[in-house]
């Protein structure tokens, strides 16, 4: 009963509000990163340092009137929003954020499930967030998210390929779908697998940006072009909701990134022993730690580069990443073969 | 502009979308309207619409007496308000052919490049953010802060100015300003690599610059339009150089050119123009010559019945005054305003053809217009 039903149903709490409030304060550790590259202060005035600010922000959509257009679908137009968060969240289930704990007695995995399919249930479910972007602009009725929305989902779907066949790669090394496997495999290869698949880890990294509708690729909410892109018509908290699944869905590459190509929640060096000093942290920290690491780097590529022009993403992503994808898998396979 | 063509014979019948961008979008640099007809992203036509900012400053200078109208030319360029006040005084001193004292002339001088490249610095800003590189935006206002604390100090004001007088300048310049000055020179040195690092060689700025918006000298020059914009399509034509007043007859500088006309080109020249100002301000501000500040100019100004068409090298481009005065009242007969935004803004329409909306905005940040001083 405690097993199957209670510990779980905690996590799951745990694990939903912890990435709400992550999210949140992810949205102001990027302000302040972003002030930070352009010599200004961000948010400071409310609370110490701004650290409330994101508990304002909150507030404020929560209470902002929230408009639903005249000639809008109205039943798609608030479904949107839901389409796009709902996704972003439920991936965090197979997520493993750490080893396992010894809490009164007994043996607690940190992560809610690990289902031997993990990584295709990522990636089937992340995609499916897209589906938010493009029913949005569709059902504002009206013609700048239309274009995003356009932009959006040849945007998603071309680089959704180059992601999945880096993922493919991953999956050839570490001999499984399982997310806990993959971190165990790293283990027992003595090697992250960013070392083992650079290509594989750049290309994911890329189309971890594109995927996110991130700078240089933040083509679909283009501010300075289509004023603020696929959710120019929303207002309030479905505007939020939008905001916020993007949030989500960088944490979400991020975590994903640690989990396959960094280690996990591994410490460095998991297998030299005179470092066995690092086990004092706990194993939800490194994950923490490289998963942050990831994010800044987000934001850093977001406050420095100029945006890609549609057409240049589109060559990008099909002439330069899915080859090298391609190419790098099909190494990947014969050397597996060959060598092992 | 005519009615959305719709094509038929395809697998389905496709339509051209209209797309209304401005009055208010966070990239048309005030409250410009572009009207443009897209297939897909591509764009069919544009219709450039203007108006939303006329004040009818030339009509309303009729009604001033001519040192009040100083204060009107603030609002045309209000990102380069001296270098209007200096056009227009000139215009009028040339009117009635007063002798501008030198240490007048080379303040003028040093006014107009310090606004220059403040405009230069609104100018890499926008267009970086533009195209949506938005730290240099916050770094070129860094700097601009700068330029407006000198001019503060000199004149009081931080944006519109009225910094000139006819036949000089209002007041001398404050001790040590001139210290100031070349002291920021110093600090723009290192500012303007730094925009260099981020933008000139980022391969992302590269593919979203080059290429875009090409256009050949000649035809530049045939549309009329002028300064950078016209330099960077390679042609030689700086009223600085070719027509000099002020003082920068008695200044060495070169003047940057482009070769193929894109907006690439127009970046870099203008970059360049940065580091020009910097070299004319610094030997400007060595040689300030003694003496007075105001020529000798009549209690009450009312230059002799005639015509005058002055221009000078505003940040934009070439800013002339037309001015009629009938000799008789205290305020111009007619006031017209040749402004460089204004006939750049004729381009945008041959520019943008062909290319894709985000494309668009790069252009018009290419083209660096000012709204205030296109409808006046």
């Amino acid at each position: 009963m405690i097993d199957q039903l209670v510990i779980p149903l905690v996590k799951i709490l745990i694990v939903l509000n912890a990435t709400l409030v992550g999210v949140t304060y992810m949205v102001l550790l990027e302000r302040k990163v972003i002030a930070w590259t352009q010599s200004r202060l961000g948010p400071m005035r409310v609370g110490p340092y701004g650290a409330l600010q994101p508990i304002a922000d909150a507030l404020k959509l929560m209470i902002k009137e929230d408009i639903t257009p005249v000639r809008a679908d109205k039943w798609v137009f608030t479904a949107a929003p839901i389409v796009a968060m709902v996704p972003a969240l439920i991936v965090y289930a197979v997520i493993p954020f750490g080893d396992t704990v010894n809490l009164f007695g007994r043996e607690i995995p940190l992560y809610i499930t690990d289902i031997n399919v993990g990584l295709l249930y990522i990636v089937s479910v992340a995609s499916v967030g897209v589906y938010g972007i493009i029913l949005g602009g569709y059902a504002s009725n009206s013609k700048y998210p239309l274009l995003a929305s356009l932009r959006a989902s040849a945007q998603l779907i071309s680089y959704e390929v180059a992601i999945t066949l880096t993922l493919v790669s991953v999956i050839l090394v570490a001999g499984s779908l399982s997310m806990v496997s993959i971190v165990r495999a790293q283990e027992s290869a003595h090697v992250w697998f960013a070392f083992l698949q650079p290509i594989a880890f750049v290309i994911f990294f890329i189309g971890g940006l594109a995927e996110t509708n991130r700078s240089p690729f933040d083509m679909p909410e283009a501010e300075q072009e289509l004023t603020g892109g696929f959710h120019t018509e929303y207002s309030g908290m479905r505007f939020a909701l939008f905001f916020l699944a993007e949030y989500a869905n960088m944490i979400v590459v991020a975590s994903v990134a640690t989990t396959l190509f960094l280690g996990g929640w591994l410490r460095p060096f998991p297998n030299v022993a005179w470092l066995s000093f690092l086990d004092v942290i706990p194993s939800w920290t490194w994950f923490l730690v490289k998963s942050f690491g990831f994010l800044y780097i987000f934001i850093w590529v977001r406050a420095t580069l100029p945006r890609y022009r549609y057409d240049q993403l589109m060559r990008l992503g099909w002439k330069v990443l899915i080859p090298l994808a391609i190419a790098n898998l099909v190494i990947t396979g014969i050397v597996k073969v060959l060598l092992l | 502009m005519e009615t959305p063509t719709v094509h038929h014979g395809a697998m389905f019948d496709t339509n051209e979308l209209v797309l209304n961008m401005g009055p208010q979008h966070p990239s048309t640099h005030g409250v410009l309207r572009v009207v443009l007809r897209l297939d897909g992203e591509k764009v069919v036509d544009a219709d450039v619409v203007i108006g939303y900012l006329h004040r009818g400053i030339e009509k309303l200078s009729e009604n001033r007496n001519w040192t009040q109208i100083i204060l009107l030319t603030d609002r045309m360029d209000y990102v380069a308000a001296a270098t209007s006040n200096v056009g227009y005084c000139e215009t009028v001193e040339k009117l009635m052919s007063l002798e501008v004292p030198r240490r007048a002339r080379y303040v003028r001088t040093i006014l107009c490049e310090l606004q220059r490249i403040a405009s230069h610095c609104l100018w890499v800003g926008t267009h970086a953010m533009d195209i949506g590189a938005m730290t240099v935006f916050l770094y070129a206002f860094r700097e601009r802060e700068l330029i407006l604390d000198l001019f503060e100090e000199f004149c009081g004001a931080r944006l519109t100015y009225n910094s000139m007088r006819i036949g000089g300048l209002p007041l001398d310049i404050p001790p040590g300003w001139d210290k100031k000055v070349l002291e920021f020179c110093k600090i723009m040195d290192s500012k303007i690599d730094e925009y260099e690092t981020l933008l000139t060689h980022n391969r992302i700025w590269l593919e979203r610059t080059r290429g875009i918006g090409v256009i050949s000298g000649p035809e530049a020059a045939g549309l009329g339009l002028c300064g950078p914009v016209l330099r960077g399509s390679g042609v030689p034509r700086d009223v600085r150089k070719d027509e000099p007043y002020a003082a920068y007859d008695e200044m060495t500088f070169d003047v940057p050119l482009g070769t193929s006309g894109d907006t690439y080109d127009r970046y870099l020249v203008r970059m360049e123009e940065f580091r020009q100002s910097l070299r004319i301000i610094r030997q400007a501000a060595e040689g300030i010559p003694d003496g007075p500040i105001v020529g000798k100019v009549p209690r009450l100004i009312k230059p002799p019945a005639g015509e005058t068409y002055h221009a000078i090298e505003s940040p934009k481009g070439e800013l002339g005054f037309f001015i009629v005065s009938d000799g008789k009242s205290t305020n111009p007969y007619r006031f017209r305003v040749r402004s460089p935004s204004f006939c750049n803004l004729q381009g945008l329409r041959r520019l943008v053809r062909g290319h894709l909306v985000a494309d668009v905005v790069a252009l018009i940040g290419s083209i660096d217009i000012v709204l205030g001083e296109v409808d006046r």
